[in-house]
């Protein structure tokens, strides 16, 4: 069981299909090219003694080459985030060695000088791998080997290596994608970062449907418009922030249809994505199924879909109830399990909130140096709290850690938050919690108006008020222009609390 | 007759199909293709022999093969003219759930 065995079934079965493009470039393989260039490219990686592959670049033709070349030769594959500082790189770097690194020219001498760094240029790993002719051992079929490496954000900590066994990400690939299930007109649009779990799984789907990938190094709401244009792109994956600004660019252009007749589906997931959001771009693009994915790295991806039927159904419907399943994660993939669990680890009932539990084969909860945080019957703790209603469909509820707790009273801010962004001058939202002298923590909210709204703070708190238990109403709201996010579209809560605490003092 | 492993590979001797084994079960069972036993995908042996004609509606890459009691699984790698069987029993091809594309 090794990855390499995806691109093998693909280049034998339509070898002149194109693979990958890079979309600034214009740059190329077909699924024979890509194939043919991982295994000369192993034989460079084994040659050289390194025991991971660094890839520390924008999307490119170096990236499905680096994740490829890599499982071949035996090695675990290990993306790094280029919007690091050096110093930050530096330290990741240092954990991974003796190493392979493939990088844009301009980190090769500084990087190249580092112990146990053989590096070579994103360029010449591409060059090289069309003029050498090797004939490298066949890969490894042993799945517990290590597939991947991946940094987790780190949003608080040190950064941990989530570990990727063979296993876990062809489990993944087998049990969610339909071998050749693509056409030759399938073309998918990547935007995500290459050091993204996102990232990866886009380029074994693909490869494993026959599927045409346009990568996209540098988002820009303007250029995925453009390149999914003029590439008849048919599906994308988009975090919410992207989205939001591809809808904000296309109400730019005073459009009343996005214009992307080809665009058969648009899914989007790593993050919370605002109802006022979604609604819009289904209206923008009529005809485009939309699907919601909840995944992290340590589940090789994907856990959970709300697929295109039930969208449509949500946003049609006129009961509360069945609107709000359009914010829902919806429900788990074939063959993986999700419990909401309480702090004691007991299963909570229908609807109530807790902490989301995930068990499968593609779930690995290991992290290097660690070992796996799986319970003895194999079950992960996400750390995302969560509740699931009657029918087995999925809410995010923020991180387990972001309970706010006020005289003794667990709070969700997601809870809040949903009240909050059903204000019309409200465009977006972090509600955190802050230190309190009096109730240990104190509810506190960050809003964003909507252009051309103007949000009365005294106003907003009794909005809440009617809504909800007094408990939950903010003591202090601030206006910001706009939150804090990752380029991930992950909201960094933590900076939300530092300055609306200090604020409050 | 012999154990399987997860992640193993086969191949048929008797015409050009290919497996990797998926999910094992903890029996020994003996894997033929095209009614003839399997080898080990890396044994330099080229087919040779008849498909039997109880064993010939083939193998299809990309197709999963489950056995009754799905304790067995295994992924077509590279499709051939014989069937797939485990101790004589055919193998049937699992339905896959079409799903949305999420990434």
């Amino acid at each position: 069981m090794n990855v390499m065995m995806l691109l093998e079934m693909a280049s034998a079965a339509f070898p002149e299909r194109p693979a990958f493009t890079d979309g600034s470039t214009g740059a190329s393989f077909t699924y024979q090219q890509l194939f043919d260039a991982a295994r000369q490219r192993a034989d460079s990686i084994r040659n050289s003694g390194a025991e991971r592959l660094v890839k520390l670049d924008v999307s490119n033709l170096g990236t499905p080459l680096s994740l490829f070349a890599s499982a071949w030769a035996g090695v675990p594959y290990v993306p790094l985030n280029y919007r690091l500082t050096d110093g930050e790189i530096q330290a990741l770097l240092a954990r991974v060695t003796p190493a392979y690194l493939v990088t844009e020219d301009s980190r090769l001498s500084a990087l190249g000088a580092v112990t146990d760094v053989q590096a070579v240029s994103t360029g010449s790993f591409l060059d090289d791998a069309q003029h050498t002719n090797a004939t490298a051992e066949p890969w490894a079929m042993d799945p517990e080997e290590i597939a991947v490496l991946l940094f987790t954000s780190g949003t608080t900590g040190e950064p941990k290596a989530a570990v990727l066994r063979h296993k876990h990400l062809v489990s993944y690939i087998l049990g969610s994608v339909e071998f050749a299930g693509a056409t030759e007109e399938d073309v998918a649009l990547v935007c995500v970062p290459p050091y993204h779990i996102a990232g990866i799984a886009a380029i074994m789907s693909s490869v494993y449907s026959g599927r045409h990938v346009v990568q996209l190094p540098n988002f820009s709401a303007e250029a995925w418009i453009e390149l999914a244009r003029k590439h008849k792109v048919s599906t994308a994956f988009v975090v919410p922030t992207m989205l939001a600004r591809i809808v904000e660019s296309l109400e730019a252009e005073g459009a009343e249809d996005a214009g992307l007749p080809h665009l058969a589906s648009l899914s989007y997931g790593g993050g919370k994505m605002p109802l006022s959001v979604i609604e819009k771009a289904m209206a923008l693009f009529p005809n485009t199924d939309f699907s919601n994915a909840y995944g992290l790295t340590e589940t090789s991806s994907t856990i959970c879909v709300l697929g295109p039927e039930e969208h449509r159904n949500a946003a049609a419907a006129t009961s509360e109830q069945e609107r709000r399943r359009l914010v829902s994660v919806g429900q788990p993939l074939p063959g993986v399990e999700i419990e909401i669990r309480d702090e004691d680890g007991q299963q909570v009932p229908a609807g109530e909130r807790g902490e989301i539990y995930v068990r499968g084969e593609q779930v690995s909860g290991e992290y290097e140096g660690r070992g796996s945080v799986t319970d003895s019957e194999g079950w992960f703790p996400t750390r995302d709290a969560g509740s699931m209603d009657a029918d087995g469909y999925l809410f995010l509820e923020g991180r387990a850690d972001d309970v706010i707790v006020r005289g003794g009273e667990n709070l969700s801010p997601g809870e809040i938050e949903d009240v909050i962004l059903t204000h019309p001058a409200v465009a977006d939202v972090a509600v955190v919690g802050v230190p309190s002298e009096q109730w240990g923590e104190a509810v506190a909210a960050a809003v964003v108006a909507k252009a051309g709204a103007t949000i009365d703070t005294a106003e907003l708190q009794d909005y809440v008020k009617e809504r909800l238990r007094s408990s939950r109403v903010p003591e202090l709201v601030q206006v910001w222009s706009e939150l804090p996010y990752n380029e991930t579209g992950k909201l960094l809560r933590r900076v939300v609390r530092t300055d609306l605490a200090a604020a409050q003092s | 007759m012999a154990a399987l492993k997860m992640g193993a590979r086969l191949k048929s001797t008797v015409c050009e199909g290919e497996i990797m084994v998926v999910i094992a079960p903890d029996a020994e069972l003996e894997m033929t293709c095209g009614g003839a036993a399997m080898v080990d995908a890396g044994e330099a042996v080229t087919p040779s022999g008849e498909v039997h004609p109880d064993h010939a509606v083939g193998v299809a890459m990309g197709k999963r093969y489950i056995d009754e009691a799905e304790t067995l699984e295994v992924l077509c790698v590279k499709s051939g003219d014989g069937s797939l069987a485990a101790n004589g029993a055919l193998l049937l091809q699992k339905d896959t759930k079409k799903l949305p594309k999420t990434d």
